[in-house]
């Protein structure tokens, strides 16, 4: 052990090696520069949206954009530029939605968490979660070409293209997402809990509504916040399936367009870039940008908030 | 069922002094966990107002038996139990005695003292309203009497509110107890309550079961023979799934029939 080469001393030897303790130094610079990649995006895209919104604001006031209702972006003579027609229709489509996910979405997450074998659970569970790997364009294929006729056969005045049928499809294809969510949070929950729930003569099923899932609310409610958001966002379905009508309305048989499929008529469309049409763009963006950056947020603070600790 | 009960109270009440009435009685029952036998050929009574506790050591089957007597080891779906084990004469696990209400009758108190993360009223009030309890004064009531009945009220009268996971352990124990109470059951099996317990609310809760079984049936596991001296009337004591001996707990502390028992009690094994 005394010799000059034992470990203590080669280990020495290794330790002092400039170029290692050089690289160590670097480490961190990379880590920091990869990690600064998406905060750099965000900030890029953020910078971009306000520059041209501010163009936008200097042709068109707020007032008008905020507070009026019509929105003919496109008209030469008279054109118009109104948020609410396109706010209406993301809003529209998204209660719709969350009226399909939430009650489909949180009864799946309980059948698998409290109800369902582990068997059922292991062919279940990916099933379901196929669900959130269909491209999106399939599902706006699937509700022109399928759900809207099926509606129409039981609604014969909806419009053919309309905000309800994508609605629907959008809620299914969030369905995988509140179940996952909700799951992972009812999962989490201590068996002590239902134990100390059924020990006083609780079904299980009054278990479950009484404690379990009050038990782990702030996880389910965070699930359905980011899957609102999601449902805001959704772009590819909406616009295949509810047109293009920029319509201020809370008729779900009508054709609406939501700020995502304004976003893609008019960038993929003839608005000249420079032109007010080019520039409302942006300002919907900003608002899309704010509406689900609130919901993640909300999301966030919810779990946080409201976090049990067992 | 009042009516049968009523004829049993009868009937044994005429048997020797000694014997108080039985609540539960278990008759050769064994138990599986899959392939593996967990208890064996248990022949066990328990008396009404009496504090009978289980001691034996570890893996020897005491929760189990707990459990059983709720049947709340059977939410294990590889347990098969064979036997018979009645409550005040009803046959547990007959299709007319719904686990609801035995379980209604028979409260547990677990080991790791676990409320509901609610507030400290909603947990006491939890049980009576699962059972269709409305009425706000009522459940108010309830609660404070339960609370008081599991000598925690002064502590606790102020946070009502609160949550309950602001409580210490020992306070949630009493809470968890006082859950118990609250849907006024015959029995209440008692799993270590104090084995997550400093010394002091361990006497809490000691004090406690003596003055509840004047109201209550208490079947009490325990690791500790101070313990069990303490509290209880009587004393079974398990080995490797079986009854080695059941008897006074005066009996078995000072002149137990089965060497194991004394080799246990005195401490040279387990
Ligand atoms: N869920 C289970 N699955 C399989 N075997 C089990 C299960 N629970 C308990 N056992 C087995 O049953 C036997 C009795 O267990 P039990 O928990 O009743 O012991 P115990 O006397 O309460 O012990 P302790 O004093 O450590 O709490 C043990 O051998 C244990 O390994
Ligand atoms: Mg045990």
């Amino acid at each position: 052990m005394a010799s000059s080469t034992n470990v203590s001393n080669l280990i020495a030897e290794q330790r002092s090696k400039s170029k290692r303790r050089k690289l160590e130094k670097l480490v961190p610079f990379i880590l920091a520069g990869a990690a600064s990649i998406s905060v750099l995006t965000t900030a890029g895209i953020l910078l971009t949206l306000m520059v041209e919104t501010v163009m936008f604001f200097s042709e068109v006031s707020f007032r008008e954009f905020f507070t009026s209702t019509d929105m003919q972006p496109l008209n030469r003579s008279d054109p118009s530029f109104s948020i609410l027609p396109l706010l209406s229709a993301t809003l529209l489509s998204t209660v719709i939605a969350m009226f399909v996910a939430v009650p489909v979405g949180l009864t799946t997450a309980v059948y698998l968490s409290e109800y369902a074998t582990d068997k059922a659970r292991r062919v279940l569970k990916p099933i379901v979660e196929v669900l959130a790997g269909i491209p999106t364009i399939v599902y706006g294929f699937f509700a022109f070409t399928f759900v809207t006729p099926v509606l129409r056969e039981i609604i014969p005045m909806l419009d053919r293209t309309n905000i309800l049928s994508p609605g629907i499809v959008m809620g299914i294809m969030i369905i995988p997402m509140v179940a996952s969510l909700s799951e992972d949070a009812l999962s989490s929950v201590p068996n002590s809990m239902r134990e100390g729930a059924m020990a006083f003569g609780a079904t299980k099923f009054e278990a479950v509504v009484r404690v379990v899932i009050p038990a782990a609310i702030s996880g389910i409610i965070a699930s359905f916040v980011l899957g609102i958001s999601r449902a805001i966002g959704e772009t590819m379905i909406v616009t295949i399936a509810s047109g293009s009508n920029k319509n201020l309305t809370f008729d779900i048989t009508q054709s609406m367009q939501t700020m995502t499929a304004y976003i893609v008529e008019v960038t993929s469309g003839d608005a000249g870039a420079g032109t007010t049409a080019y520039y409302s763009l942006y300002a919907v963006a900003i608002t899309l940008f704010f509406f689900t950056l609130a919901m993640n947020m909300l999301a966030k603070w919810i779990s946080k908030r409201f976090r049990e600790v067992y | 069922m009042t009516e049968l009960s009523m004829k049993k109270n009868v009937s044994i009440q005429e048997q020797p002094e000694e014997e108080r009435e039985s609540v539960f009685e278990a008759q050769g029952v064994n138990l599986w966990y899959g392939q593996t036998q967990a208890l064996h050929n248990i022949h066990l009574k328990q008396r009404e107002q009496e504090v009978t506790a289980v001691i034996g050591p570890s893996g020897c089957g005491k929760s189990t038996y707990l459990k059983t007597l709720n049947r709340m080891v059977e939410m294990n779906p590889e347990v098969r139990i064979s036997g018979n084990i009645s409550y005040r004469g009803r046959n547990i696990f007959s299709r007319r005695f719904p686990v609801e209400e035995l379980r209604t009758r028979v409260g547990m108190v677990f080991q790791k003292p676990n409320p509901f993360p609610k507030s400290v009223f909603e947990n006491v009030a939890y049980g009576p309203k699962i059972h269709g309890i409305r009425d706000k004064q009522l459940l108010e009531q309830i609660v404070e009497e339960s609370l008081k009945g599991a000598a925690i009220w002064e502590e606790v009268k102020d946070r009502l509110h609160e949550n309950a996971f602001g409580l210490s352990g020992g306070q949630q124990q009493r809470l968890c107890i006082a859950r118990c109470l609250a849907v006024e059951p015959d029995v209440i099996l008692m799993d270590e309550p104090t084995s997550a317990l400093d010394p002091k609310s361990t006497m809490k809760v000691e004090e406690l079961v003596r003055e509840l079984k004047e109201t209550y049936s208490i079947m009490i596991v325990t690791h500790n023979m101070q313990q069990a001296a303490r509290i209880s009337d009587r004393t079974a004591f398990f080995l490797n799934g079986e009854v080695v001996e059941c008897d006074t707990t005066d009996r078995i502390f000072s002149n137990p029939s089965d060497d194991r028992t004394e080799d246990y009690i005195t401490g040279r094994f387990g």
